[in-house]
């Protein structure tokens, strides 16, 4: 039997950097396929592709035995390709009804036909045993019902294929066994499912087949069934288990065994994603955070921030505890926060790179609030040299730096304060691989100095190899903590991939 | 989350400003002689008649998340426009300020859609250039309409006893709100200025509608200038100052969110007649005597109004973003 | 809104252009204001007057000094469209004071001293309420600011009861009236304004937190930076420069009317702002750039005006300065 769908040979590059390099996906007809991979992996270039919200450069589609090419989302729709999108996209005033019915609406006598419409939503969501008043707007309901109605739509839309991108993020288990119910429904009906998740037992409990993606890549495609967990968690991260072994280099960190925490955390729980979630930093220290997405590390160190509020727990820094309530709070006591989203939350695009190095310490530059210039420019041109920053010149506006010559701005932003604890959220990201190189090296060299970092990092190899303790968080739970000869990629994968859901166990030597 | 602030936020935002509204007409028919009279409701629904077609074109543009402030000139230019072809016939006289309208809100949606400039300063700027444009065709004064043609009947005749303006007007918000309720491109509107991305994802042809709501808000106001040039007898160049910020005001006042998404044309109704009758009570209230207060008083206390609804607004809505 | 879908990655290794459009779109207000002034010269008979400099000099005045404040607002990704309203507000109270209307005076110097002081020090109080507005209660910038521009000139209107009062008072009309070594001394207000707004805005911590928020508002709150507050201030500042350009303006006049004074003065302060190539959504900001936006729109108009082209029309040009001058913006963002 045919394929349903085969896209072969994709490419596409983003700004000359390829992002997709001939990857392949071929899903059966009445198949629900996983399809896994780290961040910037390509899944979800690859799912925009095929739902023409980007074009690709090369390659072929074949969707249902005809060669296709969508030029937007509409299109897609239209051909029987319904997409989940990760965030909810649903308007939050609307009625259940219109964010179900919207784009196909039912008429009579050419307005819109409100009763069949309510009828044909109510029909849809019994399918997820939800009986809820339609006429209320979405944003009253709380999200695993909105996540509910957003695969509601999907299905309503007569799809061949439908795809949902971390479906289950905000659904609790019993939502997430109706949401499987649905799943092995539309099996039956010979409906497709192209299924994204990061919760392992969820591909393993619904998913026929996977493909997992790499760089760009597809690594590998197989029968669920005929993949171990373990298998499964090092192809997708790109390591050989034999491969790897810690070499022991953290001899500079183990002097910051017996000193006293400079960040200890307790029980924290923040909104959905952190439930119980205890990790401590010592000076000089490097500590590092792993988990898989969605397992609360990004939740957790905002909260320390005090960018979140925590709904539980204690947050203990230079031995006070939960005095922390505002960013504000945070830096004057020592701490520096570098954001995983360099874009969003780092940089300030349209400011110089001397501006956006002197953001935080501005208030300390300036003499009755007129920031001095002198000053301001020696500490820039030392950072600048010591880390080596390559800029036209510190004038040069940020955004027409590298990513990680951004980077490197924004660890010198925090670093020029002296702080005594940095967080470090995906320090790498996006960053090419010299640069990456150097900053870990950065990183190491101040720990060295006693600076207390923790660092939450995707690249496992990373963590592994900066870190002298590593805390695995899963579910929102510290998982386990390794220290010593446990540190390494073996144990902390196997710490992701399976956990330990009631007992947090310290693998000690 | 917490579903009875949400319930209160949305009753407030739909049923608030009627409850408002009844109980002004109350107090005024409790007090006030004459005030329910037939005399006094026919002015100010005439009166107001202008203010509603504009605010019912502001409640669409700020549904989806916009804001027009063109349409005070605009209804100034239209009504140049229709004084100008009034003695021509009424025809001539309604369309003419209907197609300045439209133009208007066509180069509106060009700047905002095709240019991507925001809203707010793509208006202005129209704004400026209507008023222009207005003062060019009016040589700087106010153009007398023909009273041969019928034309001022459109301002200041009755129909079944009603005025004229007011059917237009009412004819409009039904209209309106047929659209707004009952066909996708209303739903559309709604979507758009919920969450526009979204819109789009979901295959909403998000441009398109957003550009017809523009030409729609143009039209309407050229529509009131109309209607401003028949009630006056005279084509007005220098009126329609502020009315873009009392529309908007009356919208806000109704409900409707400055933020889109959220809106009912009948609640627009409501707040336009709220803001009109504030006026209108203060005259009643000097005529009694016992107090006089000048006519400045109204928006002074439109002002504290609008500060009143969207404080409350404020309020409910960060509840709820906390609850969420 | 509509890049959101966009392909392209943050504009990481792009390098920085250097073609007409970009010098377009930088220098492009300062290529205008030259050009403007050489077509005058060529065309416009008595140009190069003392008397034609200050002419057009006064004219922008108020609009600058409103202009700079708005500046700052719009820097911090805002806007205040109550700026006309405080002008008329200041404008009704100062002759109000030195009339001894309010209180009697126990000296007329004491009169002119209050009527500086107490007007501009009202109107910053009202912009600081519309920053609290925005700030603490979250209501967006353009319906905050919309309420006092609705209830301030009532305000003004049911201070004055609507009435125009008329005065004679040149120590206290200098401000619009005086003149030092021939230059109207509203002028050198304004030239002092600008280069301490353009001074601190460069060069102060506040002035870069006003940009650091307006550029990336969450970037700037996870660095500390106390947002309320500056906004708060912005706003004060922008209420206080308006009280100023209402003492101006009703000196100027040597009279108050509530019904005018400041008049559509949000909308030409926000287009010179825009002309002036400040960017609309936040931080990037010239308070110099403003004064050229001013100048450029002012001698438009002038220009028209001397060569026999009606006022109403240079309306039109002027909208379709702003359109041109925002959309050219637009460009050099892509």
């Amino acid at each position: 039997m045919a394929p349903l769908l085969s896209m072969h040979g994709i490419d596409k590059r983003f700004a000359g950097i390829p992002a997709l390099r001939s990857a392949e996906l071929v899903v059966d007809k009445g198949e629900v396929h996983a399809l896994i991979g780290q961040n910037g992996a390509g899944k979800s270039t690859m799912i925009k592709i095929l739902t023409g919200y980007y074009r690709k450069d090369a390659g072929e589609i074949l969707f249902d035995g005809r060669p296709v090419e969508f030029s937007s989302p509409q299109e897609a729709q239209r051909s029987g390709i319904s997409t989940i999108y990760q965030e909810i996209n649903l308007v939050p005033y609307r009625s259940v009804t219109e964010n179900i019915c919207l784009g196909r609406e039912k008429r009579r006598f050419g307005l819109l036909d409100w009763s069949a419409m309510h009828a044909e939503a109510r029909a849809l969501l019994a399918r997820f045993n939800i009986d809820i008043d339609v006429r209320r707007p979405i944003m009253t309901y709380p999200t695993a019902v909105q996540q509910m109605v957003a695969i509601a739509r999907a299905i309503g839309f007569k799809a061949k294929l439908v795809i949902m991108d971390e479906p289950t993020s905000s659904l609790d288990e019993r939502e997430v066994e109706v949401l499987f119910g649905v799943i092995r429904q539309l099996k039956e009906a010979g409906v497709s499912v192209i299924f994204v998740s990061h919760k392992l037992d969820e591909l393993y409990a619904v998913c026929d087949r996977v493909t997992i993606m790499r760089d760009g890549r597809t690594i590998q495609v197989a029968p669920m069934d005929q993949l171990s967990r373990l298998d499964l968690v090092t192809s997708m991260l790109g390591r050989e288990l034999s491969q790897v072994l810690h070499d022991g280099l953290d001899s500079a960190n183990a002097s910051g065994e017996a000193r006293e925490p400079v960040l200890k955390v307790q029980n924290l729980a923040v909104g959905r994603k952190v439930h119980d979630v205890s990790f401590e930093v010592r000076p000089g220290e490097i500590v590092g955070l792993a988990g898989l997405l969605g397992a609360g590390r990004t939740e957790s160190a905002r909260a320390v921030f005090g960018a979140d509020k925590a709904d539980r727990g204690t947050i203990g820094f230079s031995g006070r505890e939960n005095a922390i309530s505002a960013p504000s709070d945070a830096i004057r006591a020592g701490m520096g926060f570098c954001s995983e989203d360099r874009k969003l939350e780092g940089i300030i695009p349209d400011m110089s790179v001397r501006e956006n190095l002197t953001l935080a310490l501005m208030p300390q530059l300036a003499r009755r609030g007129i920031v001095d210039e002198a000053r301001s420019r020696q500490i820039v041109d030392s950072f600048i040299k010591r880390l080596g920053i390559r800029c036209a010149g510190p004038e040069q506006r940020i955004r027409e730096l590298s990513g990680g010559n951004q980077q490197k701005v924004l660890l010198a932003r925090w670093l020029c304060m002296n702080p005594r604890l940095l967080i470090l959220d995906e320090p790498t990201r996006g960053i090419d691989v010299g640069a990456k190189a150097e900053i870990l090296g950065l990183i190491r060299e101040l720990a060295g100095q006693g600076l207390g970092v923790l660092m939450i990092s995707s690249e496992l190899e990373e963590v592994v190899e900066a870190a002298s303790r590593i805390f695995v968080l899963r579910d929102g739970r510290t998982a386990a903590e390794l220290k010593g000869d446990a540190v390494n990629e073996q144990s902390v994968m196997a710490a992701m991939a399976h956990g330990h859901e009631d007992t947090r166990e310290t693998v000690d030597v | 989350m917490n579903t009875i602030s949400l319930k209160v936020f949305q009753g407030i935002g739909r049923y608030g400003v009627l409850l408002a509204l009844v109980a002004l007409i109350l107090f005024g028919w409790l007090r006030y002689e004459n005030f329910l009279g037939a005399f006094n409701v026919l002015s100010v629904l005439r009166y107001n008649s202008m203010f509603a077609l504009v605010a019912l074109g502001m409640c669409f543009v700020i549904i989806t998340g916009g804001i027009d402030l063109s349409v005070g000139s605009t209804a100034a230019l239209g009504s140049v426009v229709a004084a100008l072809l009034s003695p021509y016939g009424v025809v001539p006289g309604l369309l003419g300020g209907l197609a300045a309208g439209l133009a208007v809100g066509a180069c509106n949606a060009f700047i905002v859609t095709r240019l991507n400039i925001l809203p707010f300063i793509a208006t202005l700027a129209t704004m400026l250039a209507a008023s222009g444009c207005a003062l060019l065709l009016a040589n700087n004064q106010s153009v007398s309409v023909s009273y041969e043609t019928g034309f001022v009947e459109l301002g200041q005749g009755d129909l079944l006893g009603f005025p004229i303006p007011a059917w237009i007007a009412l004819i409009a918000f039904l209209l309106g709100s047929l659209v707004l309720n009952f066909t996708s491109f209303g739903r559309t509107v709604l979507a758009i200025g919920g969450n526009e991305d979204a819109a789009r994802l979901m295959g909403l042809p998000a441009q398109r509608v957003k550009a017809l709501v523009y030409l729609a808000s143009g039209g309407l106001a050229g529509l009131a200038g109309v209607i401003l040039a028949a009630q006056f007898g005279a084509g007005q160049p220098i009126e329609g100052v502020g009315w873009e910020l009392f529309a908007i005001a009356a919208v806000v006042v109704g409900g409707t969110l400055l933020t889109g998404g959220v809106g009912s044309v009948g609640s627009t109704l409501a707040g336009v007649l709220l803001l009109g009758l504030i006026f209108n009570i203060l005259n009643f209230e000097n005529g009694l005597g016992w107090i006089s207060l000048s006519a400045y008083w109204q928006s002074v206390i439109r002002g504290a109004f609008l500060l009143l609804v969207v404080a409350i607004q404020a309020r409910l809505s960060m509840r709820t973003e906390e609850a969420a | 809104m509509s890049d959101t879908a966009t392909t392209l990655p943050p504009a990481a290794q792009r390098a920085p252009r250097f073609g007409v459009r970009n010098i377009l779109t930088r220098y492009g207000s300062w290529i205008a204001l030259v050009l403007l002034i050489l077509v005058n010269l060529a065309i416009t008979p008595n140009f190069a007057t003392w008397q034609t400099f200050n002419v057009n000099l006064t004219q922008v005045c108020a609009i600058v000094i409103v202009g700079v404040g708005m500046t700052l607002v719009i820097a911090t990704g805002g806007i205040d469209l109550s700026v006309g309203a405080l002008m008329a507000i200041a404008g009704a109270i100062a002759p109000l004071i030195f009339l001894g209307k309010l209180f009697p005076l126990p000296h007329p110097a004491i009169g002119i001293a209050l009527a500086f002081v107490v007007p501009v020090l009202i109107a910053a109080a009202l912009g600081w309420f519309n920053g609290w507005l925005v700030t603490r209660l979250s209501i967006q910038p353009i319906i905050a600011t919309l309420v006092l521009f609705i209830a301030g000139r009532g305000i003004a209107q049911v201070f004055t009861n609507g009435n125009l009062q008329v005065f004679n008072l040149p120590s206290f009309q200098f401000i619009g009236l005086g003149r030092v070594f021939g230059i109207p001394f509203q002028a050198i207000l304004m030239i002092v304004i600008v280069a301490a707004a353009a001074w601190m805005l460069r060069r102060t911590v506040f002035g870069r937190q006003i940009l650091a928020i307006g550029g990336n508002e969450r970037a700037a709150r996870l660095s500390g930076i106390p947002v309320a507050f500056v906004k708060q201030r912005v706003y004060l500042i922008s209420g206080l420069l308006s009280g100023i350009a209402g003492l101006i303006v009703i000196a100027r006049n040597s009279a108050a009317d509530a019904n005018l004074v400041g008049l559509g003065m949000e909308l030409d302060a926000i287009a010179a702002v825009a002309v002036g190539g400040t960017l609309l959504t936040g931080g990037r900001a010239t308070v110099i750039g403003t004064l050229v936006g001013a100048l450029i729109i002012q001698l438009v108009r002038y220009t028209l005006l001397a060569n026999g082209v009606p006022d109403a029309a240079a309306l039109v040009a002027k909208a379709a300065i702003i359109v041109l001058a925002v959309w050219l913006q637009r460009q050099s963002q892509r």
